[in-house]
């Protein structure tokens, strides 16, 4: 069996406060290549925290986190950095583009800090888009997009760096339902590509297109 | 992360709100044009008044002899400064406070309906003095060396001593009284161009000077040829007074060097430091308005962290940001600054006179100024944690 994407064992993620609160206890999480994993639960389980960590964004208190076989929770802050800009791809509720930069610039933005060559990056873009099927949006601001669309475009750029995983964050909270089914079947179409995704979500909609599924109570986690 | 990416980065973030930036420049705008006018203008001016610099003042020079015993300048010394080249004439004074305010009177009788009496000063002087304070006799003559060899008791009146006393004509040889001796008046000086309070003074004989109480050269007036005023600054003391010369206080005229760096200096310090303070002003609004997109921009710092940015590629967007906030204050001053120059010489028909070195030196200035006031803003965002970022 290859190597896992996703290793998580025994991660804790503790928050000093008074009382103390644990968003992540004993967390053990394993994700394979071409996985499809939603990560459901009410709010305020540890859903977002989990993200977090997933995500290189925030360290967990305890426990080991590898990522394409590298331990991450011993890396410095640089080295983070580096394999979060290069292995992993988020895709967020609020979508995050820039609104002054067309669609294409902002899929572009993906590549600004990594190390691929300026050369050929507006290509890369236009190829990440046509396959998200907004190959015909690039020039246009985002403002211009439907909710869809800019979801999709954000999906774009998520994909444009190649990760390793796709890191998704109640990626149709903002969308209504028939925009949320042309999200959604694009990841079942990333997945049937190779790509490992991984939805955040408290939608069951969503969640049911996932090929497995997680719950996480009270930061603890059982697979349902 | 490639240079041209960071600097694309930057640009597209100082264009993302065209009209805040362009606001947030104009304090620096306003600091480097004033500074840049102030300098220039400065400049200009100086320029100017050098060139207009008055050939009188420039031929003058006055050498002041201080109280001395023996006295350090006798009274035929005058003839060794006469004698150096680039002297056209020269006289020596002997002025003194009691001899500044004498009773004269045009005539011994008490006359009620007419104020006779006036007090004017008196001082002593040898026969070059005409030439010496370019004063033109509109009356009869100077006295000469033969006046003051024989101690002959003549005057000559300032024009306008004259006129007090009532002396209009000296074809007969009309007497003033000075004290209770009489004088006989030969000339009437008309104003002179230098040493203006001659024109009420009475003049007499150096040989007379001691019933004055004005026995020694107190003061050499030496009128020189263009140019040469400075040579005969620093020669006519040894002429004058050989092994006292630095006993001996030297006026010359203000070379044009210093006329400039005066004028300079009197314009440039107020408005350099208005200048500064609009600078200051500048900065503080560039500080100011990049904290505040710093905190707007909190989730694209989240995303640029999430598509693995490190902190010093945030810091380094932010403040490059802000630099070219300020170099285009300083672009735009400095260009405003140049073309007020420009106006204000034409408008004074000056020759505007620019150093390209602050043309150029303006616009660095401006992005110092803009290097400086994002450096906190700059922090802030590096500091900023990913997670909270994007919450």
């Amino acid at each position: 069996m290859s190597e896992p994407v996703i290793e998580l064992v025994g991660i804790g993620r503790d928050f000093s406060a008074d009382p103390p609160v644990r968003a992540l206890a004993d967390v053990s999480l394993r994700v394979g290549r071409a996985d499809y994993v939603a990560v459901i639960g009410p709010s305020g389980s540890g859903k977002s925290t989990l993200l977090n960590v997933l995500g290189l964004l925030d360290r967990p208190s305890a426990g080991s986190y590898r990522l394409d076989g590298v331990e991450t929770t011993t890396l410095g802050d640089g080295a983070r950095t580096r394999l979060r800009g290069r292995r992993i791809g988020f895709v967020f509720q609020a979508f995050h583009l820039l609104d002054h930069r067309s669609v294409a610039e902002n899929v572009m933005l993906a590549e600004v800090y990594g190390r691929r060559p300026r050369r050929g990056r507006r290509e890369r873009a236009h190829a990440a888009l046509e396959r998200v099927g907004l190959g015909h949006r690039a020039v246009f601001p985002p403002d211009r997009l439907s909710g869809g669309e800019r979801q999709r475009a954000a999906i774009a750029r998520a994909l444009l760096g190649e990760p390793s995983l796709l890191l998704c964050d109640e990626p149709t909270g903002n969308l209504d339902s028939r925009n949320t089914e042309a999200v959604l079947d694009l990841f079942d179409e990333l997945r049937d590509q190779g790509l490992t995704i991984v939805v955040i979500t408290h939608e069951a909609e969503v969640s049911e297109r996932a090929a497995r599924r997680v719950r996480i109570i009270d930061g603890v986690l059982a697979e349902v | 992360m490639h240079v041209r990416d960071l600097a694309g980065e930057a640009f597209a973030g100082m264009l993302a709100c065209p009209v805040r930036t362009a606001l947030t420049t104009l304090g620096t705008v306003l600091g480097i044009t004033t500074l840049v006018v102030t300098l220039g203008v400065a400049a200009t001016a100086g320029n100017q008044i050098v060139g207009r610099f008055d050939e009188l003042t420039a031929t003058s020079v006055t050498v002041d002899v201080p109280e001395h015993d023996p006295p350090l300048v006798a009274w035929d010394a005058v003839e060794q400064v006469t004698r150096l080249r680039g002297v056209t004439s020269a006289v020596a004074l002997a002025e003194s406070e009691a001899a500044a305010n004498v009773a004269v009177r045009a005539n011994r009788l008490v006359d009620p309906t007419r104020a006779a009496g006036r007090t004017l000063t008196v001082l002593a002087a040898t026969s070059g003095l005409p030439e010496t304070v370019r004063g033109r006799m509109v009356q009869g003559r100077f006295f000469d060396q033969g006046h003051v060899d024989r101690g002959e008791r003549v005057v000559v009146l300032g024009e306008q001593a004259a006129r007090m006393l009532g002396v209009t004509r000296i074809d007969r040889a009309p007497a003033v009284f000075i004290g209770e001796q009489p004088y006989t008046v030969i000339g009437v000086l008309g104003e002179p161009r230098r040493e203006r309070a001659l024109a009420a003074a009475v003049m007499v004989p150096s040989s007379l000077g001691p019933r004055f109480g004005l026995r020694h050269v107190t003061r050499v007036l030496v009128a020189t040829g263009l140019g040469a005023a400075e040579l005969i600054a620093r020669q006519a003391p040894a002429a004058l007074s050989p092994g006292n010369e630095h006993l001996l206080l030297v006026g010359s005229p203000a070379t044009p060097a210093r006329a400039r760096d005066a004028v300079a200096g009197d314009v440039e310090a107020l408005f350099l430091v208005l200048g500064l303070v609009s600078l200051v002003v500048g900065a503080v609004g560039i500080a100011n308005v990049t904290l505040v997109t710093v905190m707007e921009r909190t989730a694209e710092i989240g995303l640029r962290r999430a598509l693995g940015a490190a902190r010093r590629h945030i810091a380094a967007q932010f403040l490059l940001e802000s630099t070219l906030v300020g170099l285009t204050g300083g672009v735009i001053g400095a260009a405003l600054g140049v073309v007020a120059i420009v106006a204000v010489s034409a408008v004074q028909r000056w020759t505007p006179v620019l150093d390209v070195r602050l043309a150029l030196a303006a616009p660095g200035a401006g992005a110092a100024v803009g290097l400086l006031a994002g450096l906190y803003p700059a922090l802030r965002a590096a500091r900023m944690e990913p997670v909270d970022a994007l919450r």
